[in-house]
């Protein structure tokens, strides 16, 4: 216990002192928060953008933390031989993954915490539930870590940077956070819709954004990837 | 009572090669055992072996009495490890990476302490990254020192590391064996393992050439030979022929000759080299040094030296 404690506390400070992952995890969805709620050039389908990028964005920290931020560190980590060293200690692999995972929470914790008010801020006016949001937003924090993971796993650590990096962008442009949906060419929105990046958004804009249900579709497109991707990882992981 | 660090008949071989090839040896708590042989030789394959990091092909390693892949989660609170190169968060500095190991453990050395042992105290707000090839050194032998093993595995513990280093490393080797730790640590410099083990195993092509105490693998053949350094290709027939014992060259300038290093012997082999104007590099007769030993140990094989 007092290992997994110390070890959380390490993957804490070891995120925040990496500049990169504080301007992945914080800084960037700030100041797209801010800037394209202000200027009005996106194509976004609510009277007000706020309305579309606030919850664009919180499923924009989800992927940033869970997968950039995640993948790339675990990658260096597996690199440099830290994960071989601490497989002969008694830390134990499922305290080192508690650890992680919690560590992954408690960033996410501040994401929401520096969010939502500049959200607030800036007009945001949520309507909807928040239980089935949260629900959305850890099967997604699940799934982008089995994504980020599978890649720190298999690839050489700086591969796995320039893929982290180069999914998110993909991800950011089709996972409808900046750009609704149904403003994309009919076939890849369908493609998009797959992906688990067009799933956790559209379920926070149910959830926090217009009110009502999230649709099934996104449920199951989130459940699937939640679960295929951290097996995938757990199948192919290897630890030097 | 089984030995604190055992190996039997150990083979592990990744696809075609073969690294360790039927390896036997055992060390006991509070003796410092040295795997001495070239790159490639199989040192680090073995040691990786007994941490639980490799799996035997065949045969079997035990530490304290445990298996180190079936029995990790028992076993793991009392072995150390220093790996051969990382294994710490590169924008760690010593003491938060000496706290956090030491955090694993129930009965931690205190992390402060460490840190003024092993010569940190300077750079213990360094991150790793930042920390010179000794200094990192040093600091992955504490992380291998916090938790109070009963055996520790040093891979290659003083390579890269200036004189002042090297003297923390050995005196810290030297209080793990007094305090009845199981020591096994690798290494290619002859001159380490004379000076840090109770007792050496040569190892080449993943097989035992030799083993004993630095001093018996040192007098061994004592007094039967006489060793000297010379220009290359001296003619080693003739010389033979005049001292009445064959003359061998080892290596380039070196050369061995099997006979008893009686005075005698001595002055007809500096005569015939001041007879023909030669000079003499060096001359040694009886106790031989560990690195001469090694040389002719491994000598059969010299393609594996640059691996």
């Amino acid at each position: 216990m007092r290992g997994y404690v110390a070890q959380t506390r390490a993957e804490v400070t070891m995120t925040l002192r990496r500049g990169d992952a504080v301007l992945l995890t914080l800084g960037i969805p700030v100041l797209l928060l801010v800037f394209f709620s202000l200027v009005h050039v996106l194509p976004t389908t609510t009277k007000e953008p706020i309305d579309f990028l606030a919850p664009g964005i919180l499923a924009l920290a989800v992927m940033s933390t869970a997968m950039v931020s995640l993948g790339i560190a675990t990658g260096f980590e597996r690199s440099h031989g830290v994960l071989k060293r601490l497989g002969t200690t008694p830390l134990g692999r499922p305290s080192l993954l508690a650890a992680k995972i919690t560590a992954i929470a408690l960033v996410e914790v501040v994401q929401v915490v520096v969010l939502v008010p500049v959200a607030l801020g800036l007009g945001w006016d949520p309507h909807g539930d928040v239980v089935p949001g949260m629900v959305a937003f850890f099967a997604a924090t699940v799934a982008f870590a089995g994504l980020g993971l599978l890649m720190a796993g298999t690839l050489r650590a700086e591969v796995t940077l320039a893929a982290a990096n180069g999914v998110y962008l993909v991800l950011l442009l089709l996972g409808g956070m900046i750009v609704p949906l149904s403003k994309l060419p009919g076939g890849l929105a369908d493609a998009a819709r797959l992906l688990p990046a067009a799933a956790l958004s559209d379920s926070l804009f149910h959830a926090l954004g217009v009110g009502g249900g999230i649709p099934l579709e996104s449920w199951l497109v989130l459940l699937v990837w939640a679960v295929a991707a951290p097996v995938a990882a757990a199948l192919t992981f290897r630890w030097e | 009572m089984p030995s604190a660090i055992e190996v039997t008949d150990l083979v592990v071989r990744y696809g075609p090669l073969t690294a360790v090839d039927g390896l036997t040896f055992s060390s006991e708590a509070g003796e410092v055992l040295a795997l001495l042989g070239p790159n490639g030789a199989g040192k680090t394959t073995t040691v990786e072996t007994l941490e639980g990091y490799r799996r035997p092909t065949a045969g079997r390693a035990r530490v304290l009495g445990l298996d180190p892949i079936a029995d990790r989660r028992a076993l793991a609170p009392s072995i150390g490890v220093m790996l051969q190169r990382g294994g710490v968060y590169p924008a760690m500095n010593a003491r938060e990476a000496l706290r956090l190991f030491a955090a694993y453990y129930e009965d931690a050395e205190d992390p402060d302490t460490l840190v003024e042992r092993m010569a940190l105290r300077d750079v213990g707000q360094t991150p790793w990254r930042r920390l010179s090839g000794g200094e990192q050194q040093r600091l992955s032998l504490a992380l291998a020192l916090v938790g109070r093993p009963r055996a520790a595995f040093l891979d290659e513990p003083t390579a890269g590391v200036d004189p002042a280093g090297r003297l923390a490393i050995r005196q810290a080797v030297r209080e793990l064996r007094d305090r009845g730790v199981a020591v096994l640590l690798t290494t290619h410099e002859m001159e380490e393992a004379e000076r840090l083990a109770d007792r050496v195993v040569i190892i080449d092509s993943g097989a035992v050439v030799a083993m004993g105490s630095p001093a018996e693998l040192m007098t061994a053949g004592a007094g039967r030979e006489i060793r000297f350094g010379a220009p290359p290709g001296l003619a080693v027939a003739d010389l033979g022929a005049s001292l009445g014992a064959p003359v061998t060259e080892d290596q380039p300038g070196e050369y061995r000759v099997a006979t008893e290093a009686t005075p005698a012997a001595v002055a007809a082999l500096t005569a015939w080299l001041a007879a023909r104007d030669l000079p003499l590099a060096d001359l040694r007769a009886g106790r031989q040094r560990l690195e001469d030993v090694f040389l002719r140990l491994t000598a059969a094989s010299p393609e594996r030296r640059d691996r």
